[in-house]
């Protein structure tokens, strides 16, 4: 019987460390773009190896179709130069891989690789519909949070638009708050003026 | 019976209220209201000092010690104010009463038309007040408070003339040099306190045996015996207010002031507090015979070598000065000589005599415009005959003419000091006979330069105004000089009186008698006394004995010199110059003082101002501190390069730190 | 049905900390490209919400899976305004060059 999860796992894996290299290291800020997409993508299928189906189908959902697509909106929207985004990249290369290696060998030293590989997966814990497992939680549970994580949202919103709107100067707009507020004084001012006498004709 | 305590609080508080009416209100009662409220309440405290005595005299009654009113309460520590009213007290509350009441009508015609007229009558009666307070007190304390008081008075009235730049070095000249005294005066109160534990006199006096044999050890091995060091600390505040060697130098200056307080308080009063001092605590001198020598040679050079001094002075009001710096030297010596009861008499007919010859000074200098320097005086005795008259009686007094009142007190200090046998009496009675030489000469001088010879000043009568006196040239008067009014000659009459008679009337009591009963205390009875057969006899003992012969000499050289050879007195002081100048730079003490003590302290601010508060603490504390701070910013702010890749690696490295850390500690 | 026994939990926190580093790398190796820079930071994020569905799975605690819930939440608001800024900067400095943006500086 062939381990098909391994199989499966070392593939989205592998996929997904070559994309991740990929998007910090492209020339061309689209295909970045498109690489992290990739990663995404492959990151949903690694969870749906776990069962999290919910999440996984939630993270194309919302990250690919919505975060990338704003990625990529902005990255066409900004008329970017993109020659001179690659100097200095080999300069910094070998200190920056050092330092993340570091890091990397220290992580795994400390999580305790051969502890863990030990922890075998038990049952399915959520029994067969993750997104019910996930739903009793938040909607009990986690209710509170959830409410907030609306709030948040709410926040960004308001926070973009005042970040980037802009005042366009050139074009009329209606303001209906000054126009109910307007009184009849504004509008019509009566001048009182001496009547013209008629000129009487000469017989 | 006993005393009223009404009295006794009526007589202190009495001028008190004169001078808070006459300063607070000064303005709104105007100057009548002002004299009169504030003789009104001297007058009132001279009747009862007078009925006093006479209680105490003859109506006897006992020596009175309570305390009034209670201070202070700290543990074992009590703090009164009271009074203790015996013959001493009594006498000098009759002294200082009388000669104040005397100033104070004598000031309505000095002071006439001086713009702080209300103040001046203030401060004295103010004075006054302090004065009775000190020598009513019957603990430490109240003492202390007097003592103080007065010098604070003292002061304000030295530098009455605030405008005068003299005045006001004189003022605080004064102050800082009675400073010095106070300190060592309250360390000597600081031993009575830790030995005695208690500031009330008759505790303190009744177990002044206690100290016998107690030793302080001020530098380690070497214990002193504790009466010594207390008798002096507390002498060290008698040579200030008294103006002994070396802490005489204030006196001269303090003529800066108006007469009549240097009558009052620079001759009769004040300055007396520290001879009273020295008396009242005689039970505690008399335990160390190593104070009293000292006292007994401090007070000798004092008598003779000021007096030196105050034959080559041209101010009249230093003659007189330096006059009082040595008969206080007259009065330490007595006191130092064990002679409690001759220091006090002499003290008491100091007062009178002393406070006429100042106040004839001043009457003398109002008549010349307040032209002070003898040298542009002369023949005065034709225009001023009540103030001559009354000058020479108390020159004669001063010099101890046989009969007036000075005799009969400086005999008595010269005999008492000859049959001394402590430390240092030799030199003393030499230096007080001499003394009475050097007193004759310069007091004949004065009479004889002031009253007598050719007149030296100009009268002008030209078109410049009464009151433009000081637009004159020294000895150039508007008009002639004239008597002065009755406000200034009657107290001159009135202590023209005591003058001559008060040493016939009270040798008997005071010196042989026991006048003071229990006030004083002499360790050894019969010290210096010998057979007393009344004032008439004792006077005429008197023309045979070596100081009338000295006096005499004097008198002598002074009339050849000024009277009737004055052309002779300028070939002296060419041929003995070195020496005049010596005595013209008073022993050279100011300038010495001056350079050591004055510029030192400057000296020694400065250096701490610029070294210690501005160059320490500005420079290197606060400002040092900010520019390390500044510094130390500059180099650390390097690290915000503003590139955010930099932060994120310094955020990054951090936690590769902080990891490493943490996979060491967990595998300890 | 396919057998995940094989499946630890090493390999996916593995996973997680290579993500993780990479992204870490991304960011300081990248000095030219704010927009880069954002999608390091969309990495890490998802390195860390890798981790929390492994614990999740392996542990049997749902609050993994929600705490993911949330992140996405926030990490879609917190991309929004950095875009947000980041259109701002480039409207006022034409650069989306990180070296040109040392205003900062100590």
């Amino acid at each position: 019987m062939l381990p098909w999860d391994l199989i499966f796992f070392y593939a989205f894996a592998t996929v997904l460390v070559l994309a991740a290299l990929c998007v910090i290291s492209v020339k061309n800020s689209v295909h970045a773009a498109l690489f992290l997409v990739l990663t995404f993508f492959t990151s949903a299928a690694l969870w749906l190896l776990l069962q999290a189906e919910f999440l996984a189908i939630a993270l194309v959902l919302v990250y690919v179709g919505a975060v990338m697509v704003l990625f990529l909106f902005v990255v066409m929207m900004l008329d970017i130069n993109t020659e001179s985004t690659r100097e200095g990249f080999i300069r910094y290369l070998p200190v920056g891989l050092l330092v993340a290696v570091i890091m990397l060998l220290e992580m795994l030293a400390l999580i305790g690789m051969k502890q863990m590989s030990a922890l075998a997966a038990p049952a399915d814990p959520g029994g067969a519909s993750n997104t019910a497992w996930l739903g009793n939680a938040l909607f009990t549970n986690y209710l509170l949070p959830f409410e907030v994580a609306a709030v948040i949202l709410t926040v960004a919103i308001i926070a973009a638009i005042m970040l980037t709107l802009r005042q366009r100067i050139n074009t009329r707009k209606q303001d209906p708050a000054r126009q109910v507020a307007v009184k009849a004084a504004d509008r019509v001012r009566i001048v009182k003026m001496a009547s013209a006498a008629k000129e009487t004709p000469t017989p | 019976m006993s005393l009223d305590s009404t009295i006794l609080l009526i007589i202190a508080i009495a001028p008190l209220v004169g001078a808070v009416v006459a300063g607070l209100f000064g303005k709104q009662i105007g100057r009548v209201g002002a004299h009169s409220v504030t003789i009104a309440g001297v007058a009132l405290s001279c009747a009862l000092s007078f009925y006093v005595l006479y209680q105490m005299l003859w109506g006897g009654a006992g020596t009175y010690n309570q305390d009034v009113y209670t201070w202070l309460q700290a543990g074992s520590l009590q703090m009164h104010v009271g009074f203790l009213v015996d013959r001493l007290s009594a006498m000098m509350m009759v002294v200082v009463t009388f000669v104040s009441l005397m100033v104070h009508v004598y000031t309505i015609g000095y002071m006439a038309d001086d713009d702080g007229y209300q103040r001046f009558f203030s401060y004295i009666a103010l004075f006054t007040f302090s004065m009775l307070m000190l020598v009513m007190s019957n603990n430490f304390l109240q003492l202390f408070f007097g003592w103080e008081a007065v010098g604070l008075v003292s002061y304000l009235l030295i530098g009455f003339w605030f405008k005068k730049p003299s005045a006001i070095f004189a003022n605080l000249k004064a102050f800082l040099v009675n400073r010095v005294g106070d300190f060592g005066f309250l360390l000597g109160i600081a031993g009575v306190l830790y030995f005695f534990h208690t500031l009330d006199y008759k505790t303190v006096f009744d177990h002044s045996d206690a100290l016998t044999g107690k030793t302080l050890e001020l530098f380690s091995g070497h214990p002193w015996s504790a009466a010594t060091v207390i008798c002096l600390c507390l002498f060290v505040g008698a040579m200030g207010k008294s103006a002994q060697v070396p802490l005489h130098v204030w006196l001269p200056d303090s003529m800066e002031g108006p007469t009549p307080i240097s009558a009052l308080i620079h001759a009769a009063t004040m300055v007396t507090a520290g001879i009273f001092m020295v008396a009242r605590m005689s039970p505690l001198f008399e335990l160390s015979d190593t104070a009293l020598s000292v006292v007994l040679v401090i007070g000798a050079t004092t008598a003779f070598f000021t007096g030196l001094i105050g034959i080559v002075q041209n101010d009249i009001k230093r003659v007189v000065a330096y006059s009082t710096l040595s008969q206080l030297g007259y009065m330490t010596t007595a006191l130092g000589a064990s002679a409690y009861s001759a220091a006090i008499f002499h003290l008491m007919t100091h007062a009178f005599f002393k406070a006429l010859l100042f106040l004839g000074a001043g009457s003398v200098i109002i008549a010349m415009h307040h032209e002070q320097d003898m040298r542009y005086m002369g023949g005065l005795r034709r225009y001023m005959p009540i103030t001559w008259i009354t000058a020479w009686i108390g020159t004669l007094a001063l010099t101890g003419a046989p009969g007036f009142a000075g005799f009969f007190s400086k005999d008595a200090i010269i005999e008492a000091v000859h049959e001394s046998q402590r430390w240092g009496s030799g030199y003393a009675y030499w230096c007080v006979l001499l003394g009475v030489f050097v007193t004759a000469l310069y007091s004949f001088r004065l009479l004889y330069l002031t009253f007598h010879g050719r007149e030296r000043f100009v009268v002008e009568h030209g078109v410049q105004g009464h009151h433009d006196h000081h637009h004159h040239e020294p000895g150039h008067l508007a008009h002639a000089p004239h008597e002065s009014p009755l406000v200034v000659t009657l107290p001159l009459i009135l202590l023209a009186i005591p003058s001559v008679v008060i040493g016939a009337i009270a040798v008997g009591s005071m010196l042989h008698g026991d006048f003071f009963g229990e006030a004083i205390r002499v360790a050894h009875e019969g010290d210096g006394r010998h057979e007393f057969s009344g004032w008439l006899a004792t006077m005429m003992e008197g023309f045979a004995g070596a100081p009338f012969i000295f006096a005499f000499l004097g008198f002598l050289v002074a009339t050849y010199v000024y009277l009737i050879n004055p052309a002779i007195s300028d070939r002296i002081k060419r041929a003995l110059h070195p020496v005049w100048s010596l005595l013209d730079h008073k022993y050279w003490f100011d300038e010495a003082y001056q350079a050591i003590f004055a510029r030192g302290s400057l000296l020694l601010g400065r250096g701490l101002w610029k070294g210690g508060d501005v160059g320490v603490i500005d420079n290197v504390l606060i400002d040092g501190s900010a520019a390390v701070v500044g510094r130390t910013a500059a180099m650390v702010r390097q690290v915000q390069s503003g590139y955010l890749y930099t932060y994120a690696f310094a955020m990054i490295l951090g936690l590769v730190g902080l990891l490493g850390g943490l996979w060491f500690v967990m595998h300890q | 049905m396919i057998d995940v026994a094989h499946l630890t939990l090493a390999h996916y926190v593995g996973l997680g900390a290579i993500l993780f580093c990479i992204s870490v790398a991304g960011i300081f190796i990248n000095r030219k490209n704010v927009i880069v820079l954002l999608m390091a930071i969309e990495l890490m994020l998802l390195a860390v919400n890798m981790n929390f569905v492994a614990f999740s799975r392996f542990l049997g605690d749902v609050s993994g899976q929600i705490f993911v819930f949330f992140i996405l939440t926030v990490a879609a608001a917190e991309s929004a305004i950095g875009l947000a800024i980041l259109v701002v900067l480039f409207r006022n400095r034409a650069t989306i060059n990180v070296g040109e943006l040392d205003s900062m500086k100590g």
